[in-house]
């Protein structure tokens, strides 16, 4: 019985190996075997969470597996080249995250979002201003004050490694303030878990990092949450204003996660696929998923995507290039 | 006592249990295969979570992950192929004894220390989270420094050789770990504009490369067959453990005690835990030079402290939501899924949801055993297959793990460089193991010592300052230069000792 299922298994691979070409011209079909989705991140961080989830609820949609491959390492170049690298046929998709808006000004790749067909942005987390809580600082006024009235570098930030998001989500707001943008000294840690335990440790002064990320730590009481780094103030953390609340800058940064394609994908599947991605991101599943989490929830179809991440590759050029931290 | 029934409820029901047991077989399963890791294990478990209630979902990812880093030991000590890094610690004496016949009390002692160790974790986990969680929480990069510089350490004491091809070995796998972009300063190191070595070494191919296929190598080279193993002793997995357990008591304890310590601190984890753990065993040891030749006593230590680390890892998980290592990571996400947010809260609003956990381990570090027993017999039945047949199946098993870990052919091409490495290496008496060390500690130690000096503003002072910082390091430089002192007042009063008698006894 076994060995028959075998033959047959053999045959079928035969078949789409000799048939396939055509198969693959006439999408209508589509899709009629397993999808990969990459995700350029370790297993057990946010961007797997949300890919596994996605996975999960896009294989009912489409009815065929969805299979969730992690492609880690060098900051997320090899994961987002992979995705860009693969046939744009429909059967390799994956989460693009905002290090694409980074990683080409910082000379480690050609790779840009132009090389993507995006699909919808799913989520968006801003970043916050967060200190110990046994720290002088009650307010983030009492943190800009100081970092305006010590010296250069005395101050001490953590929560990415060297040029990451959130340092970057820094130094926006510092030259925002027209401050030099090595007026605090950025420590490189192993994301943002590491970087709050450091700052409880006594390690750094702040981690300006989504409050999402220091959230069971500001439950605990050993982390306070001094300001968002979003228009409005978020749903899951009200009694913590905004930057412009607190003190009237005009910064704001969000850290997004994109459903991606490789460019170049035909009409149709592009058509089917972003329907119900739409779908699986209003399904109960997921929104339950998320606010649970304490992921924010963002929705942006294709051309608002795209747009999206077009300004924001902008922005994060401008900031890194006064910073000194974009490639000649 | 209400809160005990109520958590016992919880556990004891067909389907929770169910769900124990064939998580456990998925996670032997899992962990058996070299390249898949536990934590691949608890990222697939994550999906079918989704569906089951609190205690089923944390219960199965528990389960499987205890099993894995258990399972790991299995093709370490038939094949020589160590499942995860921890397991690296002591592949060597365990793969002799399977050579020498002993294979099933090699496995056996791994099976019952790591039992051992993980209930000792638990224990330690339900009675003191809170407290020792606190303490975890005041180490910060410098601690981390001394911490991984004692680790490094090891590999003098671990390698069986000359401690020149101990540093030899160690530098290798120093070397390796700089290269990538994975480093403090955020800068591609050797990578020569190749988009794969961003990623640097991938340390379960090197692993695999290091330890698996040099050995094919070197059975194809000498094409010798292995002796034939005696195994006609049937019961001998738990039967040589009572003597095991009665002969090396202290080293049961200070290995699941060093484990679970170094487990709970959020930046060490299970590798460093059964390195460290191993070296104390040799150095403490009546026997030391039967270390890294089939001792088993390095195996009752390190065993159990790996698994004592995995369950330590749960303490700050717990308490303050902060990850211990990947698969912590995982499971948090899972607990906030849950509505168990973790942090102290959750020990006050759900107390029978939390014994419930506590239940869960310890019932799945019990199903260990038998469960392990079965896998153990059955693997070893691969010792009796012919060498021509058993190393083609072993490289494909090579490839097929180091293709897992990332997707990639990239992670097949590093095995192969790692193996010819390894031949290489051992073809000339350099010790593998400190390779190894250099590989999993090396980031490690440069991302703490460059994060301290950025913030103690170059200053070299600041590593002793904070007091935890200060003792490790005097400890560190105190193991030092023990043998440095030694050394020169057998020089000065032109004694002709031996060195053993004058090696330090505390």
């Amino acid at each position: 019985m076994r060995k028959r299922t075998f033959l047959a298994a053999a045959a079928a691979l035969l078949a789409t190996a000799v048939f396939g070409a055509p198969a693959a011209l006439a999408q209508s079909d589509y899709p009629d075997r397993p999808i990969q989705m990459i995700v350029p991140w370790g297993a057990g961080g946010g961007t797997d969470a949300v890919g596994r989830i996605f996975a999960s609820i896009l294989q009912e949609e489409l009815g065929v597996p969805v299979n969730v491959v992690n492609r880690t390492g060098g900051s997320g170049v090899v994961g987002h080249s992979a995705i860009a690298t693969a046939k744009p046929d429909g059967y390799t998709i994956g989460i693009v995250t905002i290090e694409i808006d980074m990683m080409h000004w910082q000379g480690l790749t050609d790779l840009t979002y132009k090389d993507f067909d995006f699909l919808a942005m799913v989520n968006a987390d801003p970043g916050g201003v967060m200190v110990s809580a046994d720290s002088d600082y009650e307010t983030a006024q009492d943190l800009l004050d100081a970092i305006k009235s010590e010296p250069k570098g005395a101050l001490k930030a953590s929560g990415t490694g060297q040029g990451g998001i959130w340092h970057l989500g820094l130094l926006g707001w510092l030259l925002s303030e027209d401050l030099p943008p090595d007026q605090i000294t950025w420590v490189p840690s192993q994301g943002s878990a590491a970087g709050i335990t450091d700052m409880v440790a006594g390690g750094v002064d702040l981690v300006p990092s989504s409050l999402a990320e220091g959230r069971s730590m500001i439950e605990a009481g050993k982390v306070r949450p001094l300001a968002s780094m979003s228009e409005e103030r978020q749903e899951m953390f009200p009694d913590v204003p905004t930057l412009k609340e607190a003190v009237g800058s005009d910064w704001t940064l969000a850290v997004w996660r994109t459903v991606a394609a490789p460019k170049g994908l035909p009409d149709d599947v592009k058509a089917k696929l972003a329907g119900a991605v739409e779908k699986a991101y209003n399904s109960e599943e997921y929104q339950k998923f998320m606010a649970d989490r304490g992921f924010g929830m963002r929705w942006a179809g294709p051309e608002e995507a795209t747009e999206v991440v077009a300004s924001d590759d902008e922005s994060l050029g401008r900031v890194m290039k006064e910073a000194g931290l974009a490639a000649e | 006592m209400d809160i005990l029934a109520q958590a016992a409820g919880l556990v004891f029901q067909p389907y929770v249990l169910l769900v124990i047991f064939a998580s456990a077989c998925f996670g032997l399963f899992v962990g058996a295969i070299p390249g898949l890791t536990a934590t691949m294990a608890t990222a697939l478990l994550v999906p079918i979570t989704f569906f089951m209630d609190p205690v089923p979902a944390i219960a199965a990812i528990v389960t499987a992950t205890a099993m894995a880093i258990f399972a790991g030991d299995i093709p370490g000590a038939l094949l020589r192929m160590p499942g995860t890094p921890a397991s690296a610690a002591y592949v060597e004496d365990a793969y002799l004894m399977t050579q020498d016949g002993r294979g099933d009390e090699a496995l056996g002692a791994v099976l019952v220390f790591s039992a051992i160790g993980g209930i000792f974790g638990t224990i330690v986990l339900v009675t003191t989270a809170p407290a020792l969680a606190e303490i975890a929480l005041k180490f910060s990069s410098f601690e981390y420094f001394w911490l991984v510089l004692l680790g490094l350490s090891c590999a003098i004491f671990v390698s069986p050789s000359s401690v020149t091809r101990g540093m030899i070995a160690l530098l290798i796998g120093l070397f390796a770990a700089t290269i990538g972009i994975d480093n403090p300063a955020g800068q591609p190191r050797y990578t020569f504009g190749n988009v794969e070595l961003l990623a640097g070494v991938q340390f379960i191919p090197a692993m695999i490369g290091l330890f698996a296929v040099s050995e094919v190598l070197r059975s194809i080279v000498y094409s010798k067959e292995r002796p034939k193993i005696d195994r006609s002793g049937k019961h001998t997995v738990f039967k040589r453990q009572w003597t095991n357990i009665r002969r090396y008591p202290i080293q049961m304890l200070r290995g699941s005690a060093t484990g679970t310590a170094i487990g709970a601190l959020p930046g060490a984890g299970a590798d460093i835990a059964a390195w460290i753990s191993y070296a104390v065993s040799k150095q403490f040891s009546r026997q030391k030079e039967k270390f890294g030749r089939g001792h088993v006593e390095g195996l009752v230590e390190a065993g159990a402290s790996n698994n004592g680390a995995v369950s330590g890892a749960w303490i700050p998980a717990l308490v303050f939501g902060i990850p211990g290592d990947s698969i912590t990571a995982i499971v948090i996400g899972v607990l906030y899924v849950k509505g168990m947010n973790p942090g102290p809260t959750v020990f006050i609003n759900d107390p029978q949801l939390i014994y419930a956990v506590f239940m869960v381990f310890f019932l799945a570090n019990i199903i260990m055993l038998p469960l392990g027993w079965v896998a153990i017999k059955g693997a070893s039945t691969l010792l009796s297959i012919p060498n021509r047949v058993l190393m083609p199946v072993i490289l494909l098993f090579c490839i097929v793990g180091s293709f897992a870990i990332n997707n990639s052919v990239f992670g097949v091409l590093l095995m192969l460089i790692f193996g010819v490495l390894g031949f290489i290496m051992e073809e000339n008496d350099i010790p593998i193991a400190p390779a190894i060390l250099g590989l999993v500690l090396g980031p490690m130690l440069e991302q703490n010592f460059i994060t301290s000096m950025i913030k103690a503003d170059g200053s070299f002072l600041a590593f002793f300052e904070r007091p935890i910082a200060a003792g490790l390091g005097i400890f560190t430089i105190v193991v030092w230069s023990i043998p440095i002192i030694l050394y020169l007042r057998r020089r000065w009063a032109g004694s002709e000792a031996s060195p053993k008698e004058d090696l330090p006894q505390g």
